[in-house]
């Protein structure tokens, strides 16, 4: 198959490989238009529950569907848009980062985006009888009583999306650890490879978590099971803690990898490697070991006695100092160097004041007594939107526009990037800066209505006028996605004078990445090679045959298969009926898995001398 | 370029109406403008991390706008290759340093108030109030008195109140920001809060964790009243009889029909323990109909006939015969004249 035939494929084969690749570019690329595709709905919501905050006791939606807005916008913007498009900036970027020609498991990659992509539907399915409506928390008892199926879709479609990304940090922790060049060492890593690396660890160990609570909810849901159930003698607040201990460390899950994304463009940008590497590797595995020991701040108002509060606080404020040591170091790479202004590096450079303030107030509410007062409030949902806006949306949207022309081969549109841009930062500061002091002036979150004559009318009125800016910067960034792929030129193989190997490869990037895999020297290697050698990366290896694996439709089926089995899960109470999603579903599942299981794949490979005719 | 310039303008710009904003929160709603020991001690912490951090935020970005301002990429200097500078020992180790004595500059005294809003020594010899959190409204038990109110939550100024606090149903949880931090109230275990209000007033309470649709309309009061009016007050709630002839003849017929409709069923008068529903004995009194509307007779007719049109998802709902407008009229008037103390909340202060 060579890139020629792959470009005049008609649509239905252009399908047909799209949902049998095992390619970690096209992969990455699936991620990405279905987080983009989540982030539309979940930025939706976000304008529906803010239209809804206009004015004082607004009755533009009721206040059961509001419940069921801010619960499918917090769940999808987490799990369905953020996480999936990090997902796909690290599968489009870490394997050429450290000189890999796939993931390690490539027909996992595959299963886990298709798990990914069937959940999050499930989830959404729930939008026809009646979305989830206890909150993306889903604090019982309010989960385990709410009526309807709407926690039933919530339980079974994160249950599905979390298992896909269980085997995604499985994956490419598997990849970092064995699939580095020759000479890529660990702390030649670029440090977007390093933060994926972490991250997965952080995957690793956080998602069980998760795992274990949604089975607790689903027993108790669905079969009678009495685990958050307080007059049979469980204990609802056993949720708060499994969740969170997920949850927390699900918070550095995202905004690590973003962490990752800033380092390279500040470096590339500013024409010179990343102040303090070292110092920056360790802060974020410092970042990523007390993430799990700090769940409990989200719990300070429960009622687990001061002591506990003590502790959970101080390890809070811990965190600061790490990601103030990223901070500044960020702040010295700028230092002396020869900084070019262009849409990805304002994007970044937007993070460090947006992020900053984030990260104050992150201190803030780890002030235990304080937070008494943050807690559950307005302050608190400030808080989050500008650590996640400010620090991971901003983070993947200066990703995109720095790797766009790696993944899509063009370069977007600096005009229309800056206009996305400003009315954004714009929009996005005016949404959520007042909200702090809405917190503060007595406005819990979560409210359906607020009350008039409360002096919360000026406060919200400008928050969602901020909320349209917002809306109308992503549209512009769509624009100009399109736009660049209909009217630019395809962008050149290294257009930012990059410094790490992905610049390295041809563009369009070759479905086996390297012919040759290359000979790190050292961090940065690509701008080792440029300042210190010929500009190419050295061979490490002759020309040889390249193994490859099959696609296989097998994780579209197997995702497919525990997708109908989920409605047969969520309806079985219901009707007899359902049993027959329930085994056929399962069926299709377990079937997938013993074809796979007994059918041998032994991939193929590429001819040594089909490799030389394709070169140059 | 005006880039980072328009930053700074929008920034500083918001800052101002923000401040502006914040001097404007409502009065007894504010967790801005205490007026009780929890919200006092909230707000000394909300302030002394404020101004390190804001003193951290200066710093970066000083750094940052010389930084960009002096390092920009220069016409004709194209070619320019920085230094690629590795490191410095110096400086990692003073940004290092310094954030750690900040947070143990902050740290401190987080811990020291954390045991003492915590502390529950004095229990024992104050007043102690069980606080029942449900769907969507507040019942209030004064320990050892035999009163029972909901909505309304009267207390003595500058005393300590203990408020132990269970849910019927889901997580609530009982913030009145201008006296206090808030407290879950859980299904599972009792949690303690105190509350020492400086100033007589009537403070609003809010459910601060997601119960249900109607958990933005789940409003309340705590009114602060001297401790001789609180006295009169418990007085006259203890000398309340609920078998008193109401005066008004429509009234009586009201009160015929509260019984006849079996609203006795949910609906405590007087100190019965009964709490299915909200305790009804000093219904006339309230300062709000159902947490959040105007306390008029037409309202209370709206309510009675469909609750679901003011509290969706309300327990009350299709609970009981439906009524004619002239009944719920009766019953209005009976409800409305249920006032059994003097003191009100107009004796609050404001």
């Amino acid at each position: 198959m060579s890139i020629a035939t792959t470009q005049n494929k008609s649509f239905t084969a252009a399908l047909w490989d799209y949902l049998t690749t095992v390619d970690h570019k096209k992969i990455g690329k699936l991620y990405i238009y279905a987080g983009g595709f989540f982030f539309l709905l979940g930025g939706l919501e976000a304008l529906i529950i803010r239209i809804q905050l206009i004015q004082p006791e607004n009755n533009f939606i009721s206040a059961g569907l509001y419940n069921e807005m801010i619960t499918m916008h917090g769940t999808t913007m987490i799990f369905l848009a953020a996480m999936p498009l990090l997902l796909g900036l690290m599968n489009a970027v870490m394997p050429l980062q450290i000189g890999a020609r796939d993931v390690a498991f490539p027909f996992v990659n595959s299963l886990g985006f298709w798990l990914f992509l069937f959940g999050g539907i499930m989830l959404n399915v729930s939008w026809l009888t009646g979305a989830p409506d206890a909150g993306w928390t889903a604090y019982s008892p309010l989960s385990t009583q709410s009526p309807g199926h709407g926690v039933d879709y919530y339980v079974l479609g994160l249950q599905i999306s979390g298992a896909g990304t269980l085997m995604g940090g499985i994956n490419f922790l598997v990849t970092i650890v064995n699939m580095r060049a020759p000479g890529m060492t660990y702390m030649r890593m670029p440090l977007f490879t390093w933060t994926t690396f972490v991250v997965s660890v952080l995957i690793l160990f956080a998602f069980p978590a998760l795992t274990v609570g949604l089975f607790l909810l689903m027993f108790d849901r669905m079969f009678d099971a009495a685990f958050f159930d307080v007059t049979l003698g469980g204990n609802g607040i056993i949720w708060q803690h499994l969740f969170w201990i997920f949850g927390h460390p699900e918070v550095y899950i995202l905004i690590l990898p973003a962490f990752g994304v800033f380092s390279e463009i500040f470096a590339t940008f500013s024409k010179k490697r990343l102040f303090g590497y070292t110092a920056m590797v360790f802060a974020t595995i410092l970042i990523a070991f007390l993430g799990f020991m700090v769940w409990a701040h989200h719990m300070f108002t429960v009622g687990m006695g001061p002591v506990a509060n003590s502790i959970f606080a101080v390890a809070t404020m811990a965190i600061a100092v790490p990601t103030g040591i990223k901070i500044f170091n960020w702040l010295l790479t700028l230092w002396g160097g020869s900084i070019t202004i262009n849409s990805a590096m304002l994007w970044s450079l937007a993070f460090i004041p947006s992020f900053t303030i984030g990260g104050m107030t992150g201190v803030m509410l780890a002030t235990s007594v304080a937070d008494y007062q943050y807690h559950d409030s307005y302050f608190v949902v400030a808080h989050f939107h500008y650590v996640i806006v400010g620090g991971v949306v901003f983070g993947i949207l200066a990703g995109l526009h720095y790797w766009w022309p790696l993944i899509f081969r063009r370069v977007l549109n600096e005009k229309l990037g800056k206009l996305a841009f400003w009315t954004f930062f714009i929009g996005f500061h005016l949404t959520f800066f007042i909200q702090h002091f809405l917190g503060l002036m007595g406005m819990p979150r979560r409210y359906w209505v607020f009350l008039d004559e409360q002096g919360l009318d000026t406060g919200n009125l400008i928050s969602t006028i901020g909320a349209f800016f917002m809306a109308f910067g992503v549209i512009v960034f769509l624009i100009n996605a399109f736009y660049s792929w209909f009217k630019e030129e395809p962008s050149p193989q290294d257009p930012w004078g990059g410094r790490t190997l992905e610049w390295a490869v041809k563009s369009p990037t070759p479905y086996y990445n390297f012919k040759q895999l290359p000979l790190v020297r050292g961090l940065d290697p690509l701008w080792i090679e440029k300042t210190e050698g010929n500009g190419k990366m050295t061979p490490a290896e002759p020309v040889g045959d390249i193994h490859m694996p099959n696609g296989s439709i097998i994780p579209f089926i197997m995702s497919l298969g525990f997708f109908i089995a989920g409605f047969g899960f969520i309806y079985h109470n219901d009707t007899n009926l359902a049993y027959i999603l329930l085994f056929g579903g399962m069926a299709i599942a377990l079937g997938s898995m013993l074809a796979r299981s007994l059918k041998d794949d032994l991939g193929y490979h590429i001819s040594k001398e089909e490799l030389e005719r394709e070169a140059d | 370029m005006k880039g980072w310039m328009g930053k700074f303008k929008v920034l500083s710009l918001l800052s101002l109406v923000a401040l502006f904003l914040s001097a404007c929160g409502m009065e007894n709603l504010t967790a801005l403008d205490p007026k009780g020991y929890g919200a006092e001690k909230s707000l000394d912490l909300i302030i002394l991390p404020t101004v390190i951090m804001l003193f951290v935020l200066l710093i970066v970005m000083v750094i940052f706008t010389i930084a960009l301002v002096r390092f920009r990429k220069k016409k004709g200097q194209e070619d320019f290759v920085p230094k690629q500078v590795e490191g410095n020992k110096t400086l990692e180790t003073v940004w290092t340093v310094i954030p750690i004595i900040l947070i143990i500059i902050i740290a401190v005294p987080t811990i020291i108030y954390t045991f003492k809003l915590a502390d529950e020594t004095e229990a024992k010899d104050s007043l102690n109030v069980t606080v029942t959190g449900n769907q969507y409204w507040w019942h209030f038990n004064y320990e050892g008195q035999e009163i029972q109110t909901s909505q309304d939550l009267y207390i003595p100024v500058g005393q300590k109140v203990y408020l132990n606090m269970k849910s019927s149903d889901v997580i609530h949880s009982l913030w009145v920001p201008t006296l206090s931090g808030k407290m879950d109230v859980n299904p599972e275990n009792e949690n303690t809060l105190y509350i020492e209000a400086y100033e007589e007033g009537v403070y609003w309470g809010k459910c601060a964790e997601l119960c249900g649709p109607s958990h933005s309309l789940m409003d309340f009061k705590i009114v602060v009243v001297s401790q001789e009016e609180f006295d009169q007050w418990v007085a006259d709630l203890q000398n309340f009889d609920p078998e008193t002839q109401p005066e008004t003849q429509t009234a009586v017929d009201g009160r015929a029909l509260f019984e006849e409709n079996n609203c006795i069923a949910c609906h405590a008068v007087g100190s019965s323990p009964v709490q299915v529903g909200p305790n009804l004995t000093n219904f006339g009194e309230r300062s709000k109909l159902a947490g959040v509307e105007e306390m008029t007779k037409d309202k209370l007719i709206e309510w009675l006939l469909d609750p679901e049109s003011i509290k969706p998802g309300n327990n009350m709902t299709g609970k009981y015969p439906e009524l004619s407008e002239e009944d719920a009229a009766l019953i209005a008037d009976y409800l409305l004249q249920l006032k059994p103390s003097e003191i009100t909340t107009e004796d609050a202060g404001n």
